[in-house]
């Protein structure tokens, strides 16, 4: 059957009493279909400007090379890996929202998903500009793959984490992409029969012919399906690949074999984080308060609090190991975090991300809007200390003390940085103007059996017990979108 | 003779749509095809649509991609050129395995996605066969082949018992071509 009743102890996907399939559809697609509002339009604004701003320092880096950094000899990577992984972990939120929610058959997914696969695409597109810019010389790129050339032929080194990422990176990209826009097709259609003249042609091609007809349906569940199952283990394979980048070197504070499931829940974290940042403006914005609803906030708040405190541990891990090792050039890089030049790196790092969110044990902080937003912006600026607590405070203090140094970013380094962030909104933006931001088919699916108009249709036919309904009931008191007074009478 | 082509039982919900179909077929009337906004989950075995072999498929160009990479590596760095690295054997497995499970992952997914799109004829450019616009919107459209399927007014009659909101008797096959 196409639609079950669900149990009524759980919390409504879709809230609102007079949502339908083309309530649904008009919903989702009013910002795509009309003209753009004055908040997205100085939104985009500030963004392309930053974009710009990325654009001039990147080519300043590649005019004059990477000396135009805050790079020396002893600190080698800086904000350039920093701001690399830390836009690579973001992008893990996506793949995981999409593919693992889809595994654990989680439907609260369905109406997150496509903004935080965008937000996945455009976060890996800036990992990569982060990548080939600090190759300095971009064109050098094609020296990492392994193709026949004059000096014997050399080979790539497929022994190095290095060449491993050039691979991950590159694979998670372009599946990624197509997990994402395999899913846009049935929503493309939508626009597309909607519209007229030019935009219809346009739609037209970008939906591929889409009908919606049986076996065009079965198969797509079954591709859908099968993406998330190989997605899966390889949104865990980037980011330990990753993590490998550090982890196989012999530098203390990088040589952790705790590495890889360390760097794949924070990037998780981290993820989870953007994603909170960017739906929380999103469904204030374009007014999708029933279909991303508190329950959702609330969900993605209790991942935020899971995967901080696996990083805690992971910290904890690190800081017991260095000790037990009794290593001491490893204890000194431990130690060094907190007493160090950069102890207020060092603390930016562990306040961020396991202190305030610890937080999120309480429900008034999971349930109340601002404070996810801030505590989301929080999480945001804390993995970015944590990769610049990695990088550049294990590097600045090496093995010979002669050659200790600080590391100062240079306004080239500073304004890539703001630049990336920038050139994400301005896709982000784009985004949402040309594609629907949530994934209308998907979210129809839940509207018979997981809203809160059925379940009240539920209640009010009296087959349910009146317990059950009270939780229920009571369990509706957080959301933002639910009038609750027609509960009261009924 | 009518010049109707193709006769369409447009409903508002998918569990009276599925009532629908199984009415149409109890009354022998073969149904085209159905369009829906979102997938139905048991409407293949109802219209006997076989199970999507899509998933050998993808394992088979899974094993396509591992084996290539591997192939491809083994040749670079143990036959080409093997290096001396601190006297360690040149076949080093361990190493191979993150590029191979990436192209494996890499492989399914092209592979599996292009043959899915090849095979239900989706591509760019693709002019879309769509039979009433507001399928892809809130209509559940089941779509019943008007030749030698008459009287036509008696398979009006069994959609209207089924709960259609509306039939609509198409003079073309397809109402997106111009």
């Amino acid at each position: 059957m196409a639609s079950h009743n669900e149990s009524i102890i759980r919390e409504p996907l879709i809230t609102g009493n007079d949502i339908t399939y083309a309530k649904i559809t008009n919903d989702v697609l009013k910002p795509v279909e009309n003209m753009p509002t004055k908040a997205w339009w100085i939104g985009f604004a500030v963004a392309s400007l930053a974009a710009c701003l990325w654009v001039f320092a990147v080519s300043w880096t590649f005019w004059y090379g990477i000396g135009s950094w805050g790079l020396n000899k002893t600190v080698g990577w800086a904000w350039d890996i920093t701001g690399f992984v830390w836009w690579v972990g973001i992008g893990h939120a996506g793949t995981l929202i999409s593919a693992i929610l889809l595994l654990f058959r989680q439907n609260w997914r369905n109406s997150i998903n496509r903004s935080a696969e965008a937000m996945t695409i455009f976060a890996v597109i800036c990992a990569a500009t982060y990548i080939v810019a600090h190759m300095g010389r971009p064109w050098m790129a094609v020296y990492s793959l392994p193709f026949p050339n004059q000096y014997g032929s050399l080979w790539v080194n497929f022994n190095s984490p290095l060449i491993w990422d050039v691979f991950a990176i590159s694979t998670y990209f372009s599946v990624s992409l197509v997990f994402w826009y395999t899913g846009l097709l049935p929503d493309m259609a939508s626009i597309r029969d909607r519209a007229t003249g030019i935009r219809r042609r346009i739609y037209s091609v970008l939906s591929f012919g889409w009908t919606g007809s049986v076996k065009t349906w079965q198969r797509f569940e079954t591709v859908s399906l099968i993406l998330a199952g190989i997605s899966t283990p390889l949104v865990l394979s980037v980011h330990t690949i990753v993590s490998m980048d550090f982890a196989t070197s012999l530098e203390p504070g990088w040589h952790t074999t705790i590495f890889p499931p360390y760097f794949v829940a924070g990037a998780i974290f981290s993820g989870f984080a953007m994603v909170q940042t960017l739906l929380l403006v999103l469904r204030k914005v374009l007014g999708l308060e029933n279909y991303i609803t508190m329950f959702h906030i609330e969900s993605m708040n209790k991942i935020i609090l899971v995967t901080g405190s696996i990083v805690g541990v992971a910290y904890l891990t690190e800081f017991f190991i260095a000790y037990y090792s009794g290593g001491e050039y490893e204890q000194y890089t431990f130690l060094n975090r907190f007493v160090g030049p950069y102890w207020w790196a060092g603390c930016m790092m562990y306040g961020c991300n396991v202190l305030m969110t610890q937080m999120m044990w309480f429900k008034k902080v999971r349930t109340n809007i601002p404070v996810s937003w801030v505590l989301s912006i929080v999480v945001n600026i804390g993995m970015w200390f944590e990769r610049f607590v990695i990088i550049v405070v294990s590097l600045h203090r090496d093995f010979i003390p002669s050659s200790w140094a600080m590391f100062y970013p240079t306004w080239v380094d500073m304004s890539i940085f703001i630049g990336s962030i920038g050139v994400f909104f301005t896709l982000f933006l784009l985004f949402i103007r040309v594609a629907p931001s949530i994934a209308m088919a998907e979210v129809k699916l839940l509207l018979k059996s997981s809203s809160e108009q059925a379940k009240k249709k539920l209640i009010e036919g009296g087959h349910v017990d009146e317990s059950h309904a009270e939780f229920y009931k009571e369990s509706l008191t957080k959301f933002d979108s639910v009038e609750l007074s027609q509960y009261e009478k009924a | 003779m009518s010049s109707t082509k193709f006769i369409l039982g447009l409903f508002d919900d998918p569990d009276v749509m599925m009532h629908g179909i199984d009415k149409l077929q109890k009354n022998s009337v073969p149904i085209y095809d159905v369009y829906t906004p979102m997938p139905i989950h048991g409407i293949e075995s109802k219209l006997g649509v076989k199970p999507s072999r899509l998933g050998y498929a993808a394992f088979m160009f899974g094993c396509l991609g591992g084996t290539t990479i591997f192939s491809l590596v083994y040749y670079f760095l143990v036959h080409d050129w093997p290096m001396n690295i601190g006297g360690k054997p040149a076949f080093a497995v361990p190493d191979f395995i993150p590029v191979t499970f990436e192209w494996t992952v890499l492989f399914t997914a092209f592979g599996m996605t292009i043959t899915f799109f090849f095979a239900t004829h989706l591509f760019p450019g693709r002019a879309p066969r769509v039979m009433d616009f507001r399928a892809t919107d809130d209509r559940f459209v089941i779509a019943i082949d008007a030749k030698g399927n008459i009287p036509h007014e008696d398979i009006t009659n069994i959609l209207k018992e089924a709960g259609a909101v509306e039939i609509k008797h198409n003079d073309r096959k397809y109402v997106s071509y111009e």
